[in-house]
Parts: C-alpha cells; sequence; structure tokens
C-alpha cells in the first residue's frame, strides 16, 4: 500500500502572530490557557498522519476538536502554521499561488457540509463547475458532468436549482461537483451531518458504493462514531486539535488509547463493527471422523466440554456431536457417523455480529465460522455474541464454553 | 457688543474658504477631465431622450405594460401604463422623458462607479474603513450643497444635475455591494476555492451572482434617490419634471405644481416596483440553505 499523503508535525494556529504560539503549547500549555493569555485559538496541533492512496480514511472529534480545521489544511483552505503536508512526494504547503490552483483543480477536490452549492447555477451549472474553471470545452465538460450526475443518480434533475432540491439530492450534487474533477484525492467535510438519519445511511452505503467503483483516496470528517467505524478503513480520533489515536476500527474497538476514547466508542453499535471472526474461540477440541465415538468422549472429558466439531481429514466441518449423544452411541455400538449431527449453523469470518444474532438464537448448537474454503475457523457461543456487545475483551469468554449445553 | 460670558469668542477658522479655493483649483487643473465627463454625460442623456422621443406614445405605454406585466403582475402593468398615460395628458410627456433620461444616466453612472468601490470596500479593509465616513457626508450633507460645485465644474444644465445626483444617490449601491459580497456564504466562497478558481474567476463567476440580489436592492435605492433628486437638481438647470415644478412654484401655479408633483410620484412608484420586482427575480433561486 503507497502512502498518498503524508501529513508530518501540522499545526493550525489562528491569530495575529500564530507563529510564536507553537513554542507555548510546546510547553504543554492548554488550549484554553493559550486563548486567554494570547487570544490565539490552536486549531490543530502538531498532526501526523499518513493517508493511504485508495483508503477510506476517518477523522473523528466532537465539535472544536480541530478536525474541519485540519482537512482544510489538506487542500490549503487553511495554510498550515507549522508541518508539511506531502502529497505524492511534493510538500503542498510550499506551493506558490500557480502551483496551488493546478493543484486544487487537477487533484483534489472537497464536498462540504452545508454543500456549499452555487445557488444561481443549475444541477449541472454547479457540477461543470471546476471544469469550467480549467477552462474545458462547453461540450466537454457538459459531457463528463452528464456522467457524473447519473453516477450520483440525479439524471434527470440537471436543470433543477439546488433549492429545488431535498438536502440528500443537494449533497448528491456536491459528491458530483467533486468527482467531476476526477481527483486523486476527495475531502469530505461531515458531508452527510445535515441529512436526516435515513438519508445519511443510504448515502453512506452509495458512497462505499462508489469507492468501491473509483477507487479514490478519500478523507471523511465525522463526529459520528458509527459513521466512522462503518465507513472507515481507518479512524483517526481527534481532541482538542490533537490527534489521540489511528487505526482500524476494529483496533480501536479493541484497545482504545486512553478513557476519551472509551467514552466516545460507549456508544457505539460493536454489532455492526465487529464480524464473526472477531468474536470467535479458536477450537481447543476436535474430531475428525475416523477418530470415532471413544475419542471423542475422551476430548469433551479432558476439555470439559459437553460437544465437540467434528470434520474430515481436511478440516472441513461434518458436524456435531453432544456428550450424551456420543455415550449413548457407544452403548449401542453405533459409530460416530451414526450419531453426527448435522445441523449446524455455518457463518462465514465476515458476516457482522448483528447478523450473528438471529442465527444464534435459532441453532441449538454453537455457529461454526468457516473459510473461504469450507474449512473450520472458529464456533461462537450465544454468550461470545452477547459479549461481543460489550466493551471487554471477548476472549475472557472462553471459560464458558464449559458450561454450554447443547 | 458682545456679552463677556456667553457667545464664542473671537477664533476664526476658514475651512469653507479652504473647501471653496479647493474647487476652483480642482475646475481649473482637472478642466479637460471634466469636459471628458461632460461629453460621456451629456451624450448618454441625449442619446436616451433621443430614444425615448423616437418611440410612438403608444409603444412606450405598452412598453411600460409589458414591464410590468413580466416583473410584478398583469394588474400592475395596466395600472403602471395608465399612470403613464395620465402624465400625458397633463401636457408633460416630454418632460417626463427628459426626467427618465436624467435618472437613467445617474443611475448607470452610478454602478459604473458604485459596483466596483463596492467590491474594492468588500476586499480591502482599509479602503472600506476610509470610505465610511465619506459615504455617510456625502450622504448627509444637504443635498443643496453639491449643487454650487457643480455648476462650477458643468455649468448650468443637465451635466451639473447629474453630477449633484449622483453624489447623493451613489453611496447606496456602493454600500449594499459591499455589503452583498461580504455576505456571500463563507462555504460557498470554500468551495469555490477548492476548485482552484482564480480571484478574478470567484468575483465574476461566483461572488457577484451571489451577491446580485442585494445589489439589487441597493440600485433600487439609487434609483429611488436619484428621483427625488431631480426637484433639486432643476435649481442648476436640470429640465424635465423638476422644472415645472420650480416654475409652478415661482409662479405660484397650483395646477402645474399639483400635475408636475404627481408625474413624479407616478415615475417613482413604477421604478420602486419595477426595480423591486427585478431584485424578486433574482432571489427566487437562491435561497437554498
Amino acid at each position: 500500500m503507497t502512502t498518498k499523503m503524508k501529513i508530518e508535525h501540522v499545526s493550525k494556529i489562528f491569530g495575529p502572530k500564530p507563529k510564536s504560539i507553537v513554542p507555548m503549547v510546546k510547553d504543554g500549555m492548554t488550549k484554553s490557557e493559550i486563548l486567554e493569555k494570547t487570544g490565539h485559538t490552536v486549531g490543530v496541533y502538531d498532526a501526523s498522519l499518513d493517508i493511504n492512496e485508495g483508503e477510506i480514511f476517518v477523522i473523528m472529534g466532537l465539535s472544536g476538536s480541530g478536525k474541519s480545521t485540519l482537512i482544510r489544511c489538506f487542500n490549503l483552505l487553511n495554510k498550515p502554521t507549522y508541518g508539511s503536508i506531502h502529497v505524492d512526494g511534493e510538500n503542498i504547503v510550499e506551493y506558490n499561488a500557480t502551483k496551488l490552483k493546478k493543484f486544487r483543480q487537477d487533484k483534489i477536490a472537497m464536498v462540504f457540509q452545508h454543500f456549499g452549492l452555487f445557488n444561481h447555477r443549475t444541477v449541472m451549472g454547479n457540477v461543470e463547475y471546476g471544469l469550467e474553471i480549467k477552462e474545458v470545452s462547453k461540450e466537454k465538460r457538459q459531457q463528463i458532468a452528464q456522467e457524473n450526475i447519473e453516477v450520483v443518480g440525479l439524471k434527470g434533475y440537471e436543470d433543477k436549482y439546488p433549492e429545488e432540491l431535498s438536502g440528500g439530492m443537494q449533497q448528491r450534487v456536491g459528491l458530483a461537483r467533486a468527482l467531476a474533477n476526477d481527483p486523486d484525492i476527495l475531502l469530505m467535510d461531515e458531508p452527510f451531518s445535515a441529512l436526516d438519519p435515513l438519508i445519511r445511511r443510504e448515502m453512506q452505503l452509495e458512497l462505499l458504493d462508489i469507492q468501491e467503483r473509483l477507487q479514490k483516496t478519500i478523507v471523511f470528517i465525522t463526529h459520528d462514531v458509527n459513521e466512522a467505524f462503518k465507513i472507515g478503513d481507518r479512524v483517526a480520533v481527534m481532541k482538542d486539535g490533537k490527534v489521540v489515536q489511528v487505526g482500524t476500527p476494529e483496533e480501536i474497538l479493541e484497545e482504545p488509547a486512553n478513557d476519551y476514547i472509551t467514552d466516545f466508542i460507549k456508544d457505539i453499535d460493536r454489532s455492526k463493527i465487529l464480524q464473526a471472526e472477531n468474536v470467535m474461540i479458536k477450537p481447543n477440541a476436535l474430531v475428525s471422523l475416523k477418530d470415532g465415538l471413544h475419542v471423542a468422549v475422551k476430548e469433551m472429558r479432558e476439555n470439559g466440554i459437553s460437544s465437540v466439531f467434528v470434520v474430515d481429514r481436511s478440516r472441513h466441518l461434518q458436524g456435531i456431536v453432544t456428550i450424551d449423544a456420543a455415550i449413548d452411541g457407544i452403548k449401542q455400538k453405533k459409530t460416530l457417523e451414526d450419531v453426527l449431527d448435522r445441523d449446524v449453523t455455518k457463518v462465514s469470518r465476515e458476516e457482522y455480529v448483528s447478523d450473528l444474532i438471529p442465527k444464534a438464537l435459532e441453532s441449538k448448537f454453537p455457529l461454526a465460522v468457516i473459510n473461504e474454503e469450507d474449512r473450520l475457523e472458529g464456533f461462537i457461543l450465544r454468550v461470545h455474541v452477547l459479549s461481543g456487545l460489550v466493551a471487554d475483551d471477548v476472549e475472557e469468554s472462553k471459560e464458558y464454553h464449559g458450561y454450554y449445553n447443547g | 457688543m458682545q456679552s463677556p460670558m456667553g457667545g464664542f469668542p473671537d477664533i476664526e477658522s476658514n475651512l469653507g474658504q479652504y473647501v471653496s479655493d479647493l474647487v476652483d483649483f480642482l475646475d481649473v487643473t482637472l478642466e479637460g477631465l471634466f469636459d471628458l465627463i461632460f461629453f460621456i454625460s451629456s451624450r448618454t442623456i441625449n442619446g436616451i431622450e433621443a430614444f425615448l422621443n423616437v418611440l410612438p406614445w403608444w409603444l412606450f405605454i405598452i412598453l411600460i405594460f409589458l414591464i410590468g406585466w413580466y416583473f410584478k403582475t398583469v394588474w400592475s402593468g395596466v395600472l403602471y401604463a395608465f399612470f403613464i398615460f395620465l402624465v400625458g395628458t397633463f401636457g408633460l410627456w416630454e418632460e417626463m422623458m427628459m426626467t427618465i433620461s436624467i435618472v437613467v444616466t445617474a443611475v448607470l453612472i452610478s454602478l459604473i462607479i458604485g459596483v466596483p468601490l463596492g467590491v474594492w470596500m468588500a476586499f480591502s479593509k482599509r479602503f472600506s474603513t476610509v470610505m465610511r465616513p465619506i459615504l455617510d457626508a456625502m450622504q448627509t450633507m444637504p443635498s443643496f450643497v453639491y449643487l454650487i460645485p457643480a455648476i462650477f465644474f458643468f455649468g448650468l444644465g443637465n451635466v451639473s444635475a447629474i453630477f449633484a445626483t449622483l453624489i447623493y444617490a451613489l453611496p447606496p449601491v456602493i454600500r449594499l455591494t459591499e455589503l452583498a459580497l461580504r455576505g456571500v456564504d463563507p462555504e460557498v466562497i470554500e468551495s469555490a476555492q477548492s476548485f482552484g478558481s482564480s480571484r478574478w474567476q470567484m468575483l465574476i463567476k461566483v461572488q457577484l451572482p451571489q451577491a446580485l440580489p442585494t445589489i439589487m436592492a441597493g440600485v433600487n435605492q439609487t434609483t429611488m434617490m436619484a428621483l427625488a433628486m431631480v426637484v433639486i437638481a432643476s435649481m442648476v438647470g436640470a429640465q424635465g419634471l423638476g422644472e415645472q415644478v420650480l416654475i409652478s412654484i415661482n409662479r405660484i401655479d397650483i395646477a402645474l405644481g399639483f400635475e408636475a408633483g404627481i408625474s413624479i410620484v407616478f415615475l417613482a412608484i413604477i421604478i420602486d416596483r419595477v426595480t423591486g420586482g427585478v431584485a424578486d427575480k433574482f432571489q427566487k433561486h437562491r435561497r437554498a440553505k
């Protein structure tokens, strides 16, 4: 994976003499102290991030955490007070006016929270704006604009004015306008915050859909943890102008860097983040078909469990056998294959916990987690599903294994 | 005799004299410039007047009706056309055309000067700080005062009238242009920036169009003030309806005074409603948010 943007020690301080403030922040003065003493506002302090090509990188934080200030540094709507931002190896902070204009025209585009649409222009007029600025011929730019209007599903609305559209549709115009320039990097500043929840969800899915096809590098700002974890490949959490943690949603969920983040992710709907592989247990006992019933009983006794999965030689799942069925089978001189219960629910590693809940309720045995080659990877008990939903480490739930009663 | 306690002590300043000297100085040194302004203004007035007088009277009334209909309603159109017809019946048709020419010329020149000044004020805080008190003074100084240097520079006649009218009518369009540009949604500015617009592209393609409804409100005010100035300006030789009012005062002619006066009122109503209608039309597409 190549790094598209390398952000190093970026600080943005607002006020008459921003440079003079940097050492004060270094000495550990807080935002509010600096504001009170010097009248300067610390927007961002010492942010360093690597953003990879083709990923959706989410910057998450409460209002006032500096996330909008930071994203505006990426296209120099805010010029950083300190630090460097390399895009494709070039430090954009040092760009002169001409280079900056070119950079904005060709490489980067932005979608705004309140859409930032030109309401004196039609949908078409808005979407073609970026190309008009680049002096692309009218015919060409309208053709490109038309394609992008269709990508966001606004065909037929080309001649409408923004105010005639709903909020969701207006943001689609904003997205089409940004995409029309075919930028490498798409900056999205809380693009869906102003939309109602239903439309927001729809737009999130559509963004993922569009990203699947276009593979842009997307920097996405949000204050909504659920949104961040849903669409982010990686997430940076900001607080008081500082980046406090960077990682994949699972990493942050499993190991929050501090109490602030723990608090932040408390409200998250974990069932939509965690997947089967995050809550499953690797089986410590497995029985092969050829082993027979006596081995199965011995395995169960030794491990203190009441049922065990049965696999064939290449670890393909065959079924499950309970301790009662196995003992009965030995008495009646049956083989393992006779007493095997094949009615096991299989789930893939990527299934979300929210989808596992109904399956776990319906199944009388543990859920079997299998990989792409249909091999058994692990299993999930109802209690694992539950413990996955609370913040504690799922590994601890291993102990419950023994109490399972099929 | 001065009383020992009251009254102001014997200290003099000759500010008025300095201004007078300055006007004399300007009149001599900037003669060429004033000639040019005179030439352009009188040409514009005469051109517009000639055009209006070439139009048959019924065509002009139909035009007024159509304008009223397009920008307001059918009934407004009918009403405005009737007003114009009435002025004709007063025997003041040509005077009305003259007045319209003067007002239109004054407004055109106000826009040409005012909009760029407003833009400059919007972008330069320093320039804005300098201009504000000047604009205040321009608006609060009794408008008769402007007539004196006007005569110096341009002699008696329509051009002096335009000059005096300009000074009085210019501030609203400048102020509202500045206000309008400063009032453009910052996110819209940012979005135009984020696409790599040059400053000029930003102004022409985004800021001015966004500001247009407010600028139109300024044009409306400027026009009304120009019309209000018409009577006063007739004291320096402006022709038209204002001149008729002035004549009626001299002759104590109530009938003429009323007819000329009500004609100005009719014009004012039409111009105010129509320019207001234009502003509304612009406003229509831009309440998104």
